[in-house]
């Protein structure tokens, strides 16, 4: 396997198609444009179709249509434009289709700015639009991690009949790392018996479809719906436990934040300071079991992000009082240096004293 | 015995759920006979609007999907752009098309997309339950222009069909009507010559058909026909507004 030097943003383009994506629907917008550009240049050479859509609306609805016809497609955007996407997203889970979304996010709220941000968390983990609904959401640290992650995330798709997020922040998407392709981890799928090719007059028509308007149908299918992320949440959660055997202060971060944490880890236990990582990889379903491992010398856990505060939410769950729970993030696209999470470590150990 | 008359296998049978007097059953039939006729039931994928006609996936004995308000025209873009070989077409009312749905169907068009458009202008909010719509005509009350439409207010009613055909990437663009049997086979005619265009590839066709509402038009279905004679179309004249052969003679 050859090692590739490649900005995010086009290795995640190149990982999709790697993957087995042959239709993107998408629309500009910063700092996720690598990728559009990048699949109207290779997409067709796939022998795929690339298409730039006249908003996101109408970009996530094509990728609805497309999945429903049986088609391995992606879209991707960032944040303001995934807010559009939220209300096609909420149709794609509820008529079982599935897709790849990426989310390269940047700060907000409103059109906020263009740098790195994790503030995406809520509208990525929590649904976002409407409906009980879940979806599998891999935050990669790394470029590689993000190659592996896109590539198996259509397989993941295709497996439970359910979108897959990617979600990046602006630096996983700008920053230029080396890369692998390797071979995708393949799942037994069943064929798409489902999808609309047309009957061809052998069997009855297949519909795409998320409106149940008698009551105990819908809540039947939100039952046989909850089924499925009972089973994500048990089979597709991903985690990296970092120097945590000893740790008397663990980190929880992710992505970009999780790299910077790395650094001060190491400078915290060159200097005495017993730190170490929950690192989830999936966001969603939220690593709840890394945190069930954890030894009784931990003194208190510190969810670092590139926001106000929001995996911090989820970070207390999992804790559920068993330690106190720290807060560290700078928002609207400023990234915390080593030394401020340093620091807040220390005064961190020093309150739980 | 010779078999006359029988219906047609483009329509599964499910009862509609439409008004009495409505004539969104007839243009169902209209679209389900061409495509029964062309022999391309089996090759076809429709997609449903939010309106009246949400539950549209029912009742055609094909393929469907069901898309979000507006956005029927996307759907359909992603339905064509993986099977260029099948039918595609979408079922729309004005709210769905002519109000939330504005991006998509002129974009639709804008690209030449090469899917079939089924426009059911009849002026009102049919489903929710009589609110004004993008295609209310002047004066007309609604539930939310009780004094009827104020033009000096809420502007004037859209006119898609001479819209859309100002757009090079639309083939086949006509407006039709169905108070009356005569303008039903007009009607059927210029589906299957939309369907045709697909066929053929000539890019993106629509088909407005002007309906009634009696239910919340508050008229009886006779009254409501005349309505749609003598009030709509004169302000929605009936024709074709782009066809291939003006589209070749204009690039000549």
């Amino acid at each position: 396997m050859e090692k590739v030097l490649m900005k995010g943003n086009e290795a995640i383009a190149q990982a999709a198609i790697h993957g087995g994506c042959r239709y993107f629907f998408g629309y500009p917008i910063t700092p996720q444009n690598e990728i559009p550009e990048y699949m109207s240049r290779e997409m067709p050479k796939a022998g795929g179709v690339f298409l730039q859509a006249e908003s996101e609306v109408a970009a996530i609805n094509m990728v609805y249509g497309a999945a429903g016809a049986g088609a391995r497609v992606m879209t991707s955007s960032s944040s303001p434009g995934i807010a559009l996407k939220q209300e096609g997203i909420s149709y794609i889970v509820g008529s079982e289709v599935p897709c790849v979304i990426v989310n390269i996010s940047r700060g907000g709220p409103g059109l906020g700015g263009i740098q790195p941000a994790q503030s995406d968390y809520n509208q990525s983990t929590r649904g976002g639009g409407n409906g009980d609904y879940n979806m599998i959401v891999f935050a990669p640290a790394n470029i590689q991690e993000a190659v592996d992650l896109t590539a198996e995330a259509f397989e993941i798709a295709d497996f439970y009949r359910n979108p897959v997020m990617i979600l990046g922040d602006g630096m996983i998407g700008q920053m230029m790392e080396p890369v692998v392709f390797h071979e995708t981890p393949k799942r037994e799928l069943e064929p798409k018996t489902w999808a609309t090719t047309g009957t061809g007059g052998k069997r009855a028509p297949n519909i795409i479809n998320s409106l149940h308007l008698d009551p105990a149908n819908l809540e039947k299918h939100n039952l046989h719906l909850q089924q499925k992320y009972a089973r994500m949440r048990a089979e597709e959660t991903r985690y990296e436990l970092y120097q945590a055997d000893d740790a008397e202060l663990v980190f929880v971060a992710y992505g970009t934040a999780s790299r910077i944490v790395r650094n001060a880890i190491i400078q915290l236990r060159e200097t005495g300071v017993k730190a170490g990582m929950i690192r989830p990889i999936s966001v969603w379903p939220f690593p709840q079991a890394a945190f069930d491992q954890l030894g009784s010398q931990v003194r208190a856990l510190m969810s670092v992000e590139l926001s106000c505060g929001q995996m911090v939410d989820d970070v207390r769950i999992a804790a559920a009082g068993r330690w106190p729970v720290g807060f560290y993030g700078r928002s609207g696209g400023m990234i915390p240096a080593q030394h401020e999470i340093v620091d807040a470590c220390r005064s961190m150990l020093e309150e739980v004293a | 015995m010779p078999t006359v008359f029988e219906p047609t296998k483009g329509l599964t049978g499910v009862e509609f759920h439409y008004c009495p007097g409505c004539t969104h059953g007839v243009i169902h039939r209209l679209v389900a006979e061409v495509l029964e006729e062309m022999e391309e039931l089996g090759n076809s994928i429709g997609v449903a609007p939010v309106g009246c006609a949400v539950l549209a996936y029912k009742y055609f004995n094909c393929d469907m999907h069901e898309a979000a308000h507006g956005r029927a025209p996307a759907m359909a873009t992603g339905v064509k752009r993986v099977l260029p070989d099948k039918m595609v077409f979408s079922y729309q009312g004005d709210g769905d098309l002519a109000s939330i749905g504005t991006a998509e169907i002129v974009h639709a068009a804008g690209r030449g997309e090469n899917i079939t458009v089924i426009f059911v202008n009849n002026a009102i909010y049919g489903m929710t339950g009589g609110q004004m719509a993008p295609t209310t005509m002047v004066g007309q009350r609604t539930t939310t222009s009780p004094l009827g439409r104020d033009p000096r207010q809420v502007g004037y009613p859209l006119r898609i069909s001479e819209l859309l055909a100002t757009i090079d990437g639309a083939a086949f663009v006509e407006r039709v009507s169905v108070h009356n049997p005569a303008n039903i086979r007009k009607a059927k005619k210029a589906i299957r010559n939309a369907f045709d265009c697909q066929k053929q590839r000539s890019g993106f066709s629509l088909v407005e058909v002007l309906s009634n509402c009696p239910t919340n038009w508050g008229m009886s279905p006779l009254e409501s026909l005349d309505w749609v004679k003598e009030a709509m179309i004169p302000y929605y004249p009936l024709g074709n507004f782009r066809r291939p052969e003006m589209q070749e003679s204009e690039h000549a």
